[in-house]
Parts: C-alpha cells; structure tokens; sequence
C-alpha cells in the first residue's frame, strides 16, 4: 500500500476547502457569478470548479500508478517513453491509383515521416473490385483502390518492407490484404519474419460504428482467429488486430462509451482466440488499439491513462495473463477528424495541435494528425506537410517529450482518470450480463447509446450549450474557400482497365481451382490463411475471393437503427 | 404545423460509404418535428432506394453521402426517378459536397444540400416549406 496522502493531512486539507468555500468563493460568487451554470466535459460530464488531494483521497501509487513500465502501465508503457523513442509519425494516406498513391508515400517518407498507414477506396473496404456495379462512382475517390496483387505491388514499390513498418485499415477483407503484403514482401526477398506493421482487421468496431461489414459476426471472427494463428507463428512482428475506439468517437460516442466499447471489442476478441485454443499470452501481446483525440484535452489525456489501467487489469485478472507484454495497452491515436470545420479551415491546424498534445501527454505510440482540408476531400501534399510538421513541433520544440506522463498526479488528471474508468467499467459490466460484446451488438445496445450521445450533442450545438468556433460562434461573412484534391472520374476507367488487364493474363484454370479451395476451407472450418495466400500469389483479386466466403458465410446487413 | 404529420421523408444512404452518423441525426430531428421518416439503412443502390421510395408513396428523399461519390448518386437516382415517372418527389441531400459540385447538382434537380455545419432546424424549415410551396402548386393547377 502506497497511499498518497495520510488521514489527518486529508482532513486538513477537507476543512481548509470547506473555510474557503465559505469564507472566499462565496464572496466572489456573489459579486460576480460564473459565465455558465454548468461546465462539462465535451462528454457532457459535469467538472469540478477545482480539484484537490481529497478528490484523489483513495489513490495509490503502486496500486493505481507505477513508475512508467510498470503494471498497470498507467503512466506509461515504457520505461523511457519518448526520450527512447519519439512515437511514430504515421500518416493515413491513399487516393486515386496505386501509382498516385505510391507517390505519395514516397513524397511523406522523404519529408521524415517514419511510417505508412493506407487508406483503402471503399469497394476494397466492402470486398468488391473496381469492375463491380456496386463500385461505380467510388473508385479512388475515398482511398487508394486494390483489387489484386498487382496493385500492392505498384503500392509498395520502391519501399522496402523490412525497414518501414506499414498500418493498413482494413477490416473484412484484413487477412487478403495481409496475404498480398507478404507476397509482395516475399517479391522483394524480405522474409516474412522482418515484416511488421498492423491490420485494423477490427470487425466488432464495424458493427458498432463504422459500418464496413461483409459477413455476419461469427464468420467474420472465425476469420480473424484464422489470421491470428496464421500471424503468431509466421509473422512474429505483425499486430494483428487494432482494436479501434476511433471509429467508436467519429460516430459520436462520449470518451467513456469509446473506452468502454473499444475494450469490450477487446475482450471479445481474447475470448475468441482462447475458445478458439490459442493460449493467451501466444496472442496478445500483437493486439493494439487505435483512439481518437477529440478537444477536451484533460478528458482525453484521463482516457488514454485509464485505458492503460483498465487493459492491464483485464488481461492479467480475467484472462490470467503472465507476460507483461500481453497487458500493456499500446496505441495508435488519430485527432478527431469529427471535430474539424469546413468554415474557416485554417484554424483546423489549431485544432488538431491541442489533439495531438493530449495523445502525446497521455502515451501514445503512433499518431496521425488530420490535415486541415479532411473535412473537405482528401488532403492535398501541402495540407499533409502541414499536419505532419505538427507533430514534428511538438517531438522537437515544444518540451513535451521530454518527460514522461507530466500530468500524472495532477488532481484534476488523477479524477478524472479514476471517474472515466469507472463510467467505462459500469458499460463493461452490462455488456458482461448482456452475454458479451456480440450479444450487445445484436440488441443493438453500443449502436443506440452512441446514436443517443451524437443527437444529444448535435442538439446542444443548436441550442447554444456546446460550442464550434466559427460555426456556431465566432462567424466570419466572407469565408475565402482553399484548395482541395480532386479525384478524377477517369481513375475509375483507368484501374478498370488495369484490372481486366491482370485477369486476361491470369490462368483461368488456377483461379477457378483456388476459389474452389477457398470456398472448400471455409466450409471446413480449416485455417483460411494460407489458401489466400496461395490465391493472391495468382492474382485472384479481392472480390473473387471475398465471393468465395459470401456464398458460405452469407451477408450482415444493417438492422438500421435511428 | 397540422399537416406535418402528412410528410413522408425517406433519409437513405446510397453507396458503400458507413458514416451514418449524419443521417440518424438528421431522420432523429425530422422525426422528432413530427414528419413520418423512413430510414433505408445503409449500403444501398439508387435503385434500391427509388424502389423503396415510390412503394412508401414519399414526399422527400435525403441521400446522405459521405464518400465522394456524389457526382454519381445523385444524378442516377433522379434519373431513376425519372423513369419510374415519381420526379414529383423532391430530392435533398447532406454530406460532403464540395461548392463547385453543389452548383452542378442544383442544375441537375437536387433541392438543397446540408454540408457540414448545417443545422437540423435548417433541414426542417426546408422541409416544411418546400412541402407547402408543392402543395400550393398541386392544388393551383
């Protein structure tokens, strides 16, 4: 036991506080009263006027706290954070062809970003190919389109996988495009042990918020265990899940549904790979998460500290696991793209700084900041330079990295930590009666609350109690508009072409022998992943193969919920 | 309004594109203001939606489109429209359109376009008023 503050200076400090309120605040109050009667958290949550030791009376610093390293982690993962290692500088980035895209990969490695995350079009998120019906007017326009091996091999060219690490957000289709880097990897002489990066391949999250789906939930978890067995014996270095609140925020949840809902994702997803037979700590050291960084600074900072907590006392009290890796929640964290403006865009710059300083401060290991025209299209190259520099300021100017978890032990910090966790603890604890998190799902109950908290936020916008600068304060007449990327319509033509042009070169009999595999595996329940693999090394594109498993697994479809 | 309730809206999402958040905000307020909504779910084709649109017998259609893929959804559903001879119904939409697209799509018989920022009571006045002018020209011809 390590508590911080004895029972007599607690008293002290009580009777000194309750003096004051009587003797000073309520002088001050009555001459002039303050400019709201309520100040929340953008969660709505109500904040103390001031925080002081008796708000944090329970804490203990072994307990709650330990030096950075130590379980449970919560004020950090490391023993040296960033004066080891600056986080990673990862910037989400894909439009048009894989030539374009490629393009600008090289274009953000030369100016010193150290990672590459790719942002796929939407028909390669949803399993269809360029040529399909459901693909026209999508094609490029939203990320980089793939449909075979062909075109990660334009994607990647030039950039040596053994060296740069890659994030690709991609959730039904993960384990194709898995298969398709390590071709593409195996191509360049690099063995699959050296390769390391992360899938979103996060299905739960999809259900719940972001909406990309193909199969049904059980499918699409055999899937994804099929790929964590494959992944944790042949490629060590891979993250194969990135169990993500991002997506969870952007739909409008409060921080504490984002934490709660993110690890109840989590502990579906340990629970699987255990009924499944995978011993926990093979496993769970290679999940991560992925947060959002939205503008309450000091709420988001508590978030990422209590995640730490929270995740380091499920994998070692529930799931019993013995390695340290396996408990300590590491993450990638995006600024809130929700909270950018198309009016007045520069002052998004400002915006996504405070963001990525409350990631910073609360321990992230990756970041991507938003570029000021995503709220408008795709950034451009000078957007992206921008946002890019962003975090550079903060790793070399700003002092922030010097130090690791400055605001640790900041009363305010400390309770509202403790107050997130336990708001995220109580939804754990319905979704545990409820069944789990896909029962949850299937009722519909993370869905509903965060529909509930984005209507109840979007009606405070209307009736002054929340704020946007410059939308509904703050309003300039004459807003001059910026330059933003456009994606041309020939694109759709152009990879449509390069498309037909794969499949005409292909051996028709191998492809029909593959999706018969394919199909055959997923029928049998045998491991998928090396079949893809074998698939993709003969250019049998992203929608064939995703064909092969709708006619076994069927379709979800949306229960549309208002 | 006394004749609000007689207002059916139909908010669907067209495309491939799941960001539904705008959409169950904006079918929330009108349903909320006391108009019948149909909400399509999301993932569906232009003719899904007209087909649905014209069998719920609908005022109004909102495509909310988030993708990019405005410059095609929007032209083929009015032109599926057109076909099944339903141009009566007044098409609006929300999403992320940029300004040099919104002018193109006005011209093609898109109403009115709710770009970031917009509020739900804007959405609804449209609504209301655009319902009421239609009617006055019913009733006049």
């Amino acid at each position: 036991m390590s508590r911080l503050y004895s029972k007599d200076a607690l008293q002290a400090i009580i009777e000194q506080k309750e003096k004051w309120t009587v003797d000073e605040l309520a002088a001050v109050l009555n001459k002039r009263p303050e400019i709201r009667e309520r100040f929340t958290t953008l969660s709505d949550v109500p904040v103390e006027r001031v925080y002081s030791p008796d708000d944090v009376a329970d804490l203990d610093y072994e307990r709650d706290l330990g030096m950075p390293g130590q379980y449970p982690f919560t004020r950090g993962i490391q023993p040296t954070m960033y004066r080891g290692r600056l986080w990673t500088m990862r910037q989400f980035a894909g439009f048009g062809t894989p030539e374009d895209t490629n393009a600008r990969y090289h274009y953000l490695l030369k100016n010193g970003q150290t990672g590459l995350s790719v942002a796929f079009h939407y028909p390669t998120l949803m399993g269809y190919d360029s040529d399909s019906p459901r693909s026209r007017g999508e094609v490029g326009k939203c990320g980089v389109a793939i449909d075979t091996l062909r075109d990660m091999e334009v994607l990647f060219d030039g950039i040596p996988l053994d060296k740069i690490t890659t994030s690709m957000t991609i959730n039904p289709p993960a384990s194709i495009l898995l298969a398709m880097y390590l071709v593409v990897a195996e191509k360049q002489g690099v063995p699959w042990d050296r390769v390391g990066g992360t899938c979103q391949n996060d299905i739960l999250k999809e259900y719940i918020a972001q909406k990309s789906w193909i199969f049904p939930p059980h499918p699409s978890l055999r899937l994804i265990t099929d790929m964590i067995g494959f992944a944790t014996e042949h490629v060590p270095r891979w993250n194969t899940i990135s169990i993500s609140g991002y997506h969870i925020r952007e739909a409008g949840s409060t921080a504490a549904q984002e934490l709660a809902f993110t690890l109840a994702d989590g502990i579906g997803y340990v629970q699987a790979c255990v009924d499944a037979g995978l011993d926990v700590d093979s496993f769970a050291g290679r999940l991560s998460y992925f947060f959002n960084s939205h503008n309450d600074f000091l709420e988001e900072v508590a978030k990422f500290r209590a995640a730490r907590r929270m995740w380091a006392r499920i994998m070692r009290e529930r799931f019993k696991a013995k390695n340290p890796r396996s408990w300590m929640c590491r993450f990638h964290t995006q600024t809130a793209g929700c909270s950018l403006t198309a009016q007045q865009p520069y002052i998004n710059v400002v915006r996504t700084t405070v963001q990525a300083m409350a990631a910073v401060l609360g321990g992230t290991q990756s970041l991507h900041t938003n570029s000021l025209d995503e709220t408008l299209a795709l950034p451009t190259e000078q957007a992206v330079t921008i946002a890019l520099r962003t975090q550079q300021i903060i790793a070399e100017e700003s002092g922030l990295a010097n130090t690791i978890d400055p605001l640790g032990g900041s009363y305010a910090v400390e309770a509202m930590t403790n107050r997130i966790e336990q708001e995220a603890w109580d939804y754990i604890g319905k979704i545990d009666e409820m069944g789990g998190i896909i029962p949850a799902i299937e009722n519909g109950f993370p869905q509903k609350e965060i529909a509930d908290a984005a209507y109840k936020y979007q009606r405070q916008l209307e009736t002054g109690d929340k704020h946007m600068v410059g939308v509904t304060k703050y309003v300039t007449e004459d807003d001059p508009g910026i330059p933003t990327l456009y994606i041309d319509e020939m694109k759709e033509t152009e990879q449509v072409a390069n498309l037909q042009k794969v499949k005409a070169e292909r051996d028709p009999v191998a492809v029909a022998r593959h999706i018969e595999i394919l199909r055959k595996a997923a029928e049998s329940g045998e491991n998928t992943m090396p079949h893809i693999i074998n698939a993709v090394r003969d250019y049998v594109s992203l929608q064939e193969i995703c064909d092969a498993f709708r006619s076994v697994f069927g379709e979800y479809k949306d229960p549309a919920y208002i | 309004m006394s004749n609000t309730a007689k207002i059916r809206v139909m908010v669907a999402k067209p495309g491939l594109d799941g960001h539904d958040r705008g959409a169950k905000v904006v079918a929330r307020a009108l349903r909320d203001a006391g108009f019948e909504v149909i909400y399509t779910g999301l993932h569906q084709t232009p003719e899904m939606i007209v087909s649905a649109a014209v069998q719920e017998d609908v005022d109004f259609i909102g495509l909310s489109v988030m993708s990019g893929a405005h410059m095609y959804l929007f032209p083929r559903l009015l032109d599926l429209l057109k076909e099944k001879n339903a141009s009566d119904i007044i098409v609006f939409g929300g999403g992320i359109v940029p300004d040099d697209d919104k002018e193109k799509l006005y011209k093609a018989g898109v109403a009115a376009l709710f770009t970031p920022g917009a509020r739900t009571q804007d959405i609804i006045e449209f609504v209301r008023n655009t319902f009421q002018t239609k009617d006055k020209n019913v009733s006049n011809s």
